[in-house]
């Protein structure tokens, strides 16, 4: 059996296990913990290892999902998720402009492990306070060739279009090499 | 007994805290992944502080805090021989070359610098000995600590934010290509137009760093200053070996590396 993986991270409390809850065949294997933290006391609990989400391509090809934890105490395992993946999406909040530095920065962290292809998405845009994708490319201080993409990470179609979007970029980046 | 532990599980300020509260005399040395602090107290006050990387006699210090001149610092140097730096600090006040409150402030400010960088370590193993050591004709000092501490605690918060906005010294700057960007029209401190006069994908910000002869803290102010602006953006350096961690594709050629990305898209599509 084959296996490609992909990453899905951002600041805390992103939305990075209910992306991959929401496309994954398996219950996503959570390893989540109730909040310590006062500060970050926004839900109830937090990813502290990894999220694991598998999506069963055909009979010898098996795409897995891993979710970074969130809270920055964990950031030791970054690097180590980062190992060999195909792409990553980097989760922002879009309801939550307090964590677009901590996002930035997240997203810096992981080109410097690993320069391939990414995508971000603002998730929560059904919600009525989300900035819009604009604003929050401005914000984010994104070049306008970075996929910015809204995002519900409850609903399976958004979520679809944004591992779609990040294929599609892996593709044609692999198509460029290849010429 | 010494004191012994790691600034991961005891930070420094809390570490002042405790010889300051305790009105501690001894010597505290903590070895940083980088360098090595030194660092003497009587009675709770800072008395000396040298890092083991910098030249820490008085000469060197005058030279750094602009007192000397290049030239005078060469001629001091040669010419001071086996003389020690109490003994050095009179004869030049004698010879109306400085005043004491200029050799005074000089070392002042040299010692609290040495606090102030200690503050920014997040790891090292310290131990503080009890009973003020020899120090050899050394000028020593006693500066308050609570200063010290309140002063470094506010630029440590500001530093903790610096270091999520710019992680590494090792990236480089361009000007952003946004329309409408243009630094004439925008007012840069002399400092600010130094580094922007280093601002190419060749030079990370280590390498302006050392041109403009800044730390990391005044580094990392300007360009995030320059950041907030828009004026630059961040990026790896031109001809800077990329430790590539590839993907880890089942299969190495090309093509098929292609058909395997379409069948996922394919799936995805069907999900």
């Amino acid at each position: 059996m084959q296996t490609v993986k992909m990453v899905v991270t951002g600041p805390f409390s992103a939305g990075k296990t209910e992306f991959i809850q929401t496309v994954s065949e398996i219950d996503v294997v959570a390893t989540e913990r109730k909040i310590t933290s006062e500060a970050e006391r926004i839900k109830e609990t937090t990813t502290v290892a990894m999220d694991f989400g598998r999506i069963t391509v055909d009979d010898n090809l098996v795409l897995y999902l891993f979710g970074t934890p969130g809270q920055k105490r964990f950031d030791f395992m970054w690097e180590i998720l980062s190992e060999g993946m195909l792409g990553f999406i980097v989760m922002v909040d879009s309801t939550r402009p307090e964590t677009f530095r901590e996002a930035r920065s997240i997203l810096e962290t992981f080109r410097a492990y690993a320069p391939t292809p990414y995508v971000v998405a603002a998730n929560k845009q059904d919600a009525s306070d989300a900035w819009s994708v604009d604003d929050m490319r401005i914000a984010l201080r994104l070049d306008p060739k970075v996929k910015l993409l809204p995002c519900v990470a409850l609903e399976k179609e958004s979520v679809k279009n944004v591992l779609l979007e990040l294929l599609y970029s892996i593709l044609a980046e692999m198509e460029a090499n290849s010429r | 007994m010494a004191l012994k532990g790691n600034l991961r599980d005891f930070t420094i300020s809390q570490l002042l805290n405790l010889i300051h509260l305790a009105g501690k005399t001894g010597s505290l040395t903590v070895d940083g992944t980088g360098d090595r602090a030194w660092v003497a107290f009587r009675d709770g006050k800072l008395a000396y502080a040298r890092m083991e990387s910098e030249d820490d006699g008085l000469v060197a210090i005058l030279y750094r805090a602009k007192k000397l001149t290049r030239a005078q610092y060469k001629v001091i140097k040669s010419r001071s021989g086996t003389m020690s730096d109490k003994e050095l600090g009179l004869l030049l006040i004698n010879a109306n070359y400085l005043t004491q409150e200029d050799i005074l402030a000089s070392l002042r400010n040299a010692y609290v610098s040495v606090l102030e960088r200690l503050f920014t370590w997040v790891e090292g193993l310290f131990t503080f000995e009890d009973g003020f050591p020899p120090l050899d004709g050394k000028i020593t000092l006693q500066i308050s600590l609570e200063n010290i501490i309140i002063d470094a605690s506010r630029r440590l918060r500001e530093w903790e934010q610096l270091q999520d906005e710019i992680p590494s010294l090792d990236v480089a700057l361009k000007f952003t290509d946004r329309p409408g960007a243009d630094l004439r029209n925008v007012n840069l401190s002399v400092e600010e137009w130094r580094v922007v006069s280093y601002i190419d994908p060749k030079n990370t910000l280590k390498k302006i760093a050392a041109a403009t002869k800044m730390n990391d803290l005044e580094i990392r102010r300007i360009v995030y200053g320059l950041l907030q602006a828009g004026l630059v953006e961040m990026v790896r350096p031109e001809g800077a070996k990329m430790e590539r961690k590839k993907p880890m594709l089942p299969v190495s050629d090309p093509e098929e590396q292609i058909s395997l990305v379409n069948r996922i898209i394919h799936r995805i599509r069907s999900l």
